[in-house]
């Protein structure tokens, strides 16, 4: 079991609040991804989840009891660190194994486990190495090895991706996603990068400023955000936000509209505009059109486009996928 | 051409270290030198170096006149003892300021830094008087504690240092490995501090071994140590050049040779942080 609930937690270095109240529900099994701009809180409210950092007020309820005054190590939970955090004078064995020590497990069984942890991960042939003769891959295995060896009721992983180059990344992303389903435990995973937040989890959590945004599904994210910042840091490219006279004919204080649903075309209907750049990746086309008293509009096309910069286009929104926010940054929907 | 001055440039250093380097070990070597003569050659003019007539009388004598061995038994003791107290209240204080520090963690290390910047004989009276009323003066327990208290703030720094260069991601993970605080020192934190404990040990051992103002101040004989009974050797009657080098040549030969056998050890210890 691994039911993770915070009721209004709140955090605070002297007189800075870091996290502001934070309400949310994590149920068993799932994979939850926090997400959200540097200095949003996500790490800090990692930390006082696995009791790392002591919470300034609210309560943390693992599997309904309230665990605030609980140390990190009798909460049940494991971490995975953006570092590794890795014990240099052990062996790979020795790191996996040393949960399981310090839970006072007989000999035989630890032994057993590391190895089919170590088999899990394909780090059997690196049992006896110790960290510092492995790659940057072995080494963040080890430290996921570490976390799932002990059983716990959830991981929390901390950016634990972002030292690796871009292709072990993607590797590695389908690794943590594959191994979290087939155990079955909750996990909470710390990213600023959205494309992990939208691959990975069965849930997102936006936060800015020590606060959430939103709390959803990816797809629910992308097609219904909350407000202004969950639909510009949702997406990529960015969503058009357009103001103004265009967007009170929608009855809005701004529209906004994805590059992907906007239609674009030579002639026709729609918003007139000059290419500034036009990005062609074979797979798609992304044209960054400046469209006068409207703005900068981005759009995107899928395939090849044959256009280039200083062509004149005309772009027209989806009238079906068009968002609108009144003037506090609100989701105006019908 | 450029080859040629990079091994000019070689030389040049080579003999230059080399010469600087025996002029810092020449006091010493002529201290070696001189307890093997005979008194009249130890002060003859001009100064005989090599081509003199050999001779252990002074050892014999030393040995005679008083107990080395009783005085090397007290500067272990309290060499020792002082360093080993020092280190069991250096460990948790250094792991506290590293770890969980607070914002006057700085000012504490900066008052206990301070207290080294006072010349020692500015308390000598209060601390002597001190001693007196408590009956602590020629005791062995007195020397430890003024030792341990004298080296302890650079025995907290040096602590502190090294518990800084460990990443805290470590010792957070061993918490969430569910180690308790007593088995994260024992487990985690010792095994890969066991470089800079070692040094830091070393180093204290030696300053307090060397440590004359306090030892002579307030030890005359039943706890007085090597220093003193060097320094028995240099007034009462008359000078006696080749006695008193051999007095201090025993005293300094344990050590000379502990201080050989670590150099590793302590050069690792006093850079370590300043060259990664």
């Amino acid at each position: 079991m691994g039911q993770i609930t915070l009721q209004n937690v709140q955090k605070s270095f002297g007189p800075v609040h870091i996290i502001k109240g934070a309400d949310l529900d994590i149920s068993d099994g799932s994979f939850v991804v926090f997400v959200g701009p540097s200095g949003c809180g996500k790490t800090t409210l990692l930390r006082l989840i696995a009791g790392l950092e002591d919470v300034s007020g609210g309560n943390i309820l693992i599997d309904g009891k309230n665990v605030v005054d609980v140390p990190p190590a009798k909460r049940g939970l494991s971490m995975v660190f953006q570092s590794y955090a890795l014990y240099p004078h052990m062996s790979v064995r020795g790191n996996i194994a040393f949960g399981l020590k310090m839970a006072g497990l007989p000999k035989a069984e630890i032994s057993r486990k590391v190895e089919a942890a170590a088999a899990t991960l394909n780090l059997t042939p690196y049992l006896d190495r110790k960290p510092r003769e492995l790659s940057g891959g072995q080494r963040q295995r080890v430290a996921i090895g570490r976390a799932i060896v002990r059983e716990p009721k959830a991981f929390l992983f901390d950016e634990p991706l972002s030292n690796l180059d871009a292709a072990l990344r993607v590797q590695m992303r389908l690794e943590v996603t594959r191994l979290q389903k087939q155990l079955g435990t909750t996990a909470i995973y710390v990213t600023h990068d959205q494309v992990e937040a939208m691959t990975m989890a069965d849930k997102i959590v936006v936060l800015n400023g020590g606060k959430i945004e939103q709390y959803g599904t990816p797809l629910e994210l992308y097609e219904k955000p909350a407000n202004l910042f969950v639909a510009g840091f949702i997406g990529s490219p960015k969503m058009n936000f357009i103001s103004g006279e265009v967007a009170g004919r929608h009855d809005a204080a701004t529209i906004g509209v994805r590059p992907e649903h906007l239609k674009i075309a030579r002639d026709g209907e729609g918003w007139p505009g000059n290419i500034m750049v036009a990005e062609h990746l074979g797979s798609d086309t992304f044209l960054y059109v400046d469209a006068g008293a409207i703005g900068p509009l981005t759009a995107r096309h899928v395939g090849e486009l044959d256009l280039s910069a200083g062509d004149r286009v005309l772009l027209s929104p989806d009238p079906g996928r068009l968002h609108r926010f009144d003037e506090t940054g609100k989701s105006l929907r019908a | 051409m450029a080859r040629i001055a990079t091994s000019r440039h070689v030389a040049v250093s080579t003999v230059a270290a080399w010469l600087v380097g025996f002029l810092i070990f020449f006091p010493i070597l002529w201290m070696v030198l001189a307890s093997f003569k005979t008194e009249l050659d130890a002060f003859a003019i001009p100064p005989k170096f090599l081509f003199f007539h050999w001779t252990t009388e002074n050892y014999a004598a030393v040995q005679e006149r008083s107990d080395y061995v009783h005085h090397a038994l007290n500067s272990i003791i309290v060499a020792g003892g002082s360093t080993l107290i020092a280190l069991l209240i250096a460990i948790p204080a250094a792991w506290s300021m590293a770890f969980s520090p607070t914002k006057r963690t700085k000012d504490v290390l900066l008052w206990m830094l301070s207290t080294k910047m006072m010349p020692p004989v500015g308390v000598l009276v209060p601390i002597y008087l001190i001693y007196r009323d408590f009956g602590l003066l020629d005791t062995l327990t007195g020397l430890v504690f003024i030792l341990c208290l004298g080296n302890l703030p650079i025995v907290i720094w040096m602590l502190f240092t090294y518990f800084k260069e460990i990443p805290k991601d470590i010792l957070e993970a061993a918490r969430m490995d569910g180690a308790t605080i007593g088995r994260e020192l024992v487990y985690v934190l010792t095994p890969m501090a066991v470089p800079g404990l070692a040094s830091t040990l070393l180093l204290n051992f030696i300053l307090a071994w060397n440590e004359a103002f306090w030892t002579l101040n307030l030890s005359t004989l039943e706890a007085a140590p090597l220093t003193v009974f060097i320094a028995s050797y240099s007034s009462p009657e008359g000078l006696f050049w080749a006695k008193l080098s051999a007095a201090s040549t025993l005293a300094i030969a344990p050590i000379l040779v502990l201080g050989w056998f670590s150099q590793r050890q302590l050069v690792r210890g006093l850079t370590f942080g300043a060259v990664k």
